[in-house]
Formats: structure tokens, sequence, C-alpha cells
């Protein structure tokens, strides 16, 4: 074997001529410890060896995978197909005040969602969102009422109450590692029963209204509850914050250093806190990020009705999370995107619009939404699996 | 990067990493007994053994996941003690895992820089430097023997070798001084191995100490300078390039093994 000096040439070397660093190591001190092995090998090497480029696909097959590689893909789709066939049934959907009403139905599901998602992208679940928004919407209307205190003043004491809650979820999440499905779960419970009991010990009754004589309420209408006529649709100023808590999310999920740790931390948890990605920290802001959103949520529903009414259902705590996997999020993290949940909040507005407008019984929605979740849930399955397969060539 | 490099002996330099007499037990059972080795700049050192021979311990003792519990671990003849993974990767001890640290669903070049992102803007702009960061990792992958590679592809669409490529490609890019690579046990195809070959020798030639875990005597002599048998725990050999060819090599490798048995009986009949 090792007398064949001739033979490297149709070893490595012929190949190498389109690769420049392979010089090192065919010029490297050693030639006949190359050769001693590797021509009896190189031979059988097929054509797709290392000189070839990686992946030689097809471009088609190409497209499809750079497709699959967008997360938001399947909810556009979906969005697309429901519009499509919820336009002949009920024209006045794309009407401006059908618009108007399906975006004020998406505008909170879209921001509960795009948080979520950036959660869920990070591998953890927010079952509590929707019940901080009414907890907090709650603590406003307690302090603007029974205290006297000016609607910001309020709202200020509330958001910090919100990311009160975020830290707490967030914390008992990273530090007993326990599943956050079930720690949100355990503070979805005590918020409910907590607001509802301070309500009635405090107010007299689950409803408080009445909070717009408060002091600064016009400035806050302006910034939570304006509203443009457009046509004979009434938009209303939640569409703006659900596009802007969409673009931030996007932004910081595919543009910071940031979102490089949260898909880290959802994809690989383990490498990531070896290459020394802060993924404890990352969580927390992630849990804060979702009581603020619950806020937000909490805040804009309080000043266009200018009370509260306490009334949490863990139904539309599923919501969220049903809105994110449309919108391409993975149960087990590590790929989804914010703009994909934003996109079906949009869907789930549509198909609820759409039946209403279609003059069906509106419990068609639940299956509607069911279906909708199977199908996106099988959708992902498909992708992870095509993403996560390891190509023998 | 033509430093002085190969099998010359000791120039008074001290090695880059090196371990002596290191035990470490599990329960009673040693799992290594007083192994030393030297592993040196520019020098790559082959592990070689069956499986359960110890070579996943030294592994582990070396990156700072498991600590000995007689024997000391040196860098540059400063004697240390690795409580973490981070520990050693902060000293310069790089090591590439069997399948660790590659996150298969993010991008080749978002693997590359987990971590150690770079930025432009200033804060609250602040942002990834997207072009650059995927400019630099095809510079990298190419330099460890995987040219044209598209950064922006899954890291899930990466061969089990390029895997192997890219997280040396990273250790080589993040200034490790010393190389561990635990050879994957999947089954790699020949130009797979060569890939991860190839990474070797480009660290090698950048002045890295490697210390590369392989099954294959065949493999390990095309780009080792020494040579460190083990079995039972115990270092069964310590040879260098000048002592074996790859034939005594295969054979010291397989000496203990089943193979060399059946081929005696076979021969008997």
């Amino acid at each position: 074997m090792r007398d064949l000096p001739s033979r490297p040439a149709r070893s490595w070397t012929l190949e190498g001529a389109a690769r420049p660093q392979e010089v090192s190591l065919s010029s490297s001190r050693r030639p006949s410890a190359l050769s001693g092995v590797l021509p009896a090998t190189t031979d059988r090497l097929p054509a797709s060896g290392p000189a070839t480029p990686p992946v030689p696909r097809s471009t088609g097959r190409r497209l499809l995978d750079r497709l699959l590689a967008r997360p938001s893909v399947g909810a556009l789709v979906g969005l697309v197909a429901v519009g499509l066939f919820f336009a002949p049934q009920a024209p006045g959907l794309l009407s401006s005040g059908g618009l108007a009403t399906v975006f004020d139905v998406a505008a909170p599901l879209g921001i509960g969602g795009v948080a979520i998602a950036l959660l869920m992208v990070a591998g953890q679940f927010d079952l509590s969102i929707g019940v901080v928004a009414v907890t907090t919407s709650l603590v406003t209307a307690l302090l603007v009422s029974q205290l006297g205190l000016g609607i910001w003043p309020a709202l200020l004491v509330s958001l910090a109450v919100a990311l009160l809650i975020g830290a707490v979820n967030g914390l008992l999440v990273v530090t007993t590692g326990l599943p956050s499905f079930l720690v949100t779960l355990a503070t979805f419970l005590v918020l409910q029963g907590g607001s509802l009991a301070v309500a009635t010990a405090v107010a007299g009754s689950s409803r408080i209204t009445g909070l717009s004589g408060a002091a600064g309420w016009e400035s806050a209408l302006a910034v939570f509850g304006a509203t443009t006529q457009l046509g004979d649709g009434r938009f209303r100023i939640s569409l703006v914050w659900w596009l802007l808590a969409t673009a931030l999310t996007s932004w910081l999920l595919w543009r910071t250093r940031f979102g490089n740790a949260v898909f880290a931390s959802g994809g690989a948890r383990r490498a990531a806190r070896e290459l020394g990605v802060p993924v404890a920290r990352t969580t927390v802001l992630l849990f804060l990020g979702t009581a603020a959103a619950g806020w937000l949520i909490g805040t804009l529903g309080l000043v266009r009705l200018g009370g509260v009414q306490v009334d949490p259902a863990l139904g539309a705590e599923v919501e969220f999370i049903v809105v994110a996997v449309i919108g391409g999020c993975l149960l087990t993290g590590g790929y989804g995107s914010t703009v994909g949940a934003a996109l079906g909040a949009l869907l789930y507005a549509v198909g609820r619009e759409g039946i209403v407008l279609a003059g069906w019984d509106p419990r068609w929605f639940q299956v509607f939404l069911g279906l909708l979740l199977l199908v996106a849930l099988l959708a992902n399955g498909v992708v992870r699996r095509r993403l996560r397969a390891v190509p023998r060539w | 990067m033509s430093t002085a490099v190969g099998t010359q002996p000791d120039d008074g330099t001290p090695p880059a990493l090196e371990l002596r007499g290191v035990t470490v037990r599990f329960g009673n059972v040693p799992a290594l007994s007083r192994v030393s080795v030297r592993l040196r700049a520019g020098e790559v050192t082959c592990v070689l053994g069956e499986n359960g021979s110890g070579k996943s311990t030294l592994v582990a003792v070396l990156s700072g996941v498991l600590r000995p519990a007689e024997g000391e671990v040196l860098v540059d003849g400063q004697p240390v003690r690795f409580r973490s993974p981070q520990q050693a990767r902060a000293r310069g001890v790089a090591t590439v895992w069997q399948d660790l640290a590659i996150a298969p669903l993010m991008s080749v070049w978002r693997n590359f820089f987990l971590g150690a992102e770079p930025t432009r803007g200033a804060w609250p702009f602040r942002r990834l430097d997207v072009g650059r960061a995927e400019e630099v990792t095809a510079r990298a992958m190419a330099r460890v023997g995987v040219p044209g590679l598209d950064p922006t592809q899954p890291a899930s669409a990466l061969r089990a070798g390029e895997r192997q490529s890219l997280a040396i490609a990273r250790a080589l890019h993040f200034g490790a001084r010393v190389l561990v690579i635990d050879e994957p046990t999947a089954p790699m195809t020949v130009a797979q191995r060569a890939l991860v070959l190839q990474s070797v020798v480009a660290a090698r030639d950048s002045g890295l100490a490697v210390l590369f875990v392989t099954h294959s005597p065949q493999y390990a002599h095309l780009v080792g300078d020494r040579f460190l048998l083990l079995g039972g725990g115990r270092v069964a050999g310590d040879l260098t390039r000048a002592d074996v060819d790859v034939e005594d090599l295969t054979r010291l490798v397989a000496g203990s093994d089943e193979l060399t048995l059946l081929a005696r009986s076979l021969r008997s009949d």
C-alpha cells in the first residue's frame, strides 16, 4: 500500500484542484501516510463526495425546503384558504366594516399570540397571559375607583404587578425546572380565584365601571382606545399595537442576539448552556414579555369599556397557544415565528367572523378551531421531521 | 502555519494540556487508572481503544465534565481544576462532543456564532451583523474543508461529518488552543470521515493541540502524531508515529479483540 506514490493523483489531490484548502493536507509532511490508506477507498467515493457542494438536491426540492424553513408559510396558506372559503358565503367579510371587526377580534389575540410564540420558540408555555390581562386591569380599576388614583399612575402600578407575575412564573420555571405548562396553570388558578374574590370583596361585584372620570382619561383613551372611521368600518388603535408587537417581536427573534438565544434555548438547551448562552435570563425575560402583553391586552379592553368585567376562563388561554401553533411554532420549541402567530390570529378572526356573517350557528366555530389546530399540528410535525431528517448523503 | 510541529522531543515548553496520573472512579470501579497524557501544540494525539476502555471518561476529564479523584490536570504547566465545561472553554480547551452543541433547527451561521454573535449599531438598535456572520461562517467552514456551504441552511441539513466540521470550525474561530474531538459512534461514510480528518489537520496546522478519539486505527494513523491505547481504563500503549505503521497499530488495537481469536480459531481448523 505504501509504495504507491503515483496513486494520489487519483485521490484527494485531484479533487483538490477545486478546493485550495486541501493543499494543506496533501502537502503536509506525510504524503506517504495519506496514500497509504485513502487511495484504496477514494476509488469508491461517489461523485457527490467532499468536493461537490453540499445538499445536492433538485432546485424544486430546495425551493420547497426553503419555503418550509419559513415557519409562517403554513399560516399564510391557511389564511388564504379560509379567506377563499368564506368570501363567497360571507361577502361582508371583505367590506370595510367586516375587516374592522376581524381586526378587532384579531388584535388582542395577536398581541398575546406573538408573545406566546416567542416563549414557545424558547420551549416554554404560558397559560396565565389571559388571566394576567384580567388581573392587571382589575388592579388598574380598583386603584382608580377605590384610591382615586389617576389612570396613568394606576396603569404603571398594574404594569409592575404584571411584570411581578411574569417574574414569578419565569423564576419558578428556571429554578425548579418544572414544566412551564404546569407552573403557569398554577398561576392561572391562583390569579383567577384571587381576582374574583378580591373584586367581590372590595368592590362588591365582579364588575367595576365608571372609570372614564379618572384623571388623564383623555390621554389614555388616545393611546389605548382611539378609533378611526374608514368607510363603514370603525378601526381601533389595538390594530396598531398588534402590528407594533408583531414587528418588535419579529425583529427581536430574527435580528438580535436575544433572538438567537431564544432559538437556542428551545432548540438545544444543553448546547446553549455550554456555549454560554444565558438560557435562564432569556427565559425569565420572555415570561416578563408575555405578562406585559397580558397587561396590554387588559389595558386595551379596560380603556375601551371604561371598566372591567372579571370573567377569566381557561378557554382564552388555550387560544393564544392555538394561534402560536397555527403560526408554525413547534410544541417542542426551537422553531417558530411571530409573524406566523400574527397571521394565525388573523386566521382565527376570519374564521370566527366568517361563520357569524355566513349565518351559521356560532358553535361551529369551535369545530373549525379544533380542525385548524389539528391541521396545524400535523403540518408542523411534517416540517419538523423534514428539518430534523439528516440526509444520508 | 509553518510552526515547528510534529514528534520532536521536549523543547522545554510545557504541553498545552497535560494529565498526570489521573484516576477516575465510578463507585469503586476505576474508569481510569493513573492515566497520563501530554497534548502539545501542533500535535495530534489519537486515543484508541475498545468500548468501555475509558475513552469517554478521558474526554470528560479533559473537557471539565468530570473531576479526577487523583492526579493532576495542567494547562501550560499550571495545575488547574475545571469545575465546568465553561471553565475549560475559558482556558482554551474546546470539546467537540459526539452530537452536542448543534441546534438542528437553527441555520448554520446561527449555530456557528451561538453565544458570541457579532452585532452592529448602538443599543437599543443593536442587531445581528448577519452579512458578516454568514461570510465569516462560510470562510471558517471552507478552512476546515467544507467549501461552498450555504450558511443560511438549517444545521439539520448538514451531514454527520459536516456537523463535526462545524463544531471544529467554531472552536478554531473562537481561539481554542486545545481541541478534544470525540468521534461519533454513528457510522460515517468514507467521505464523511475524510471531512473530519481534514478539520483535524486544519486545527493542527493552526497550532492547536488536538486529542482525537476514534475507533479506527486506519484513520488515526493518517493524522496522528501520538497514539494512546487504552484498555480497561489503563494506558496500554503510548506510541509515536515513528513506533508503528498502520498494520502494527491495527494489530495493537485489535490485539485483544475477538477478531484475533476468531482468526486464530479459523486458522486452527
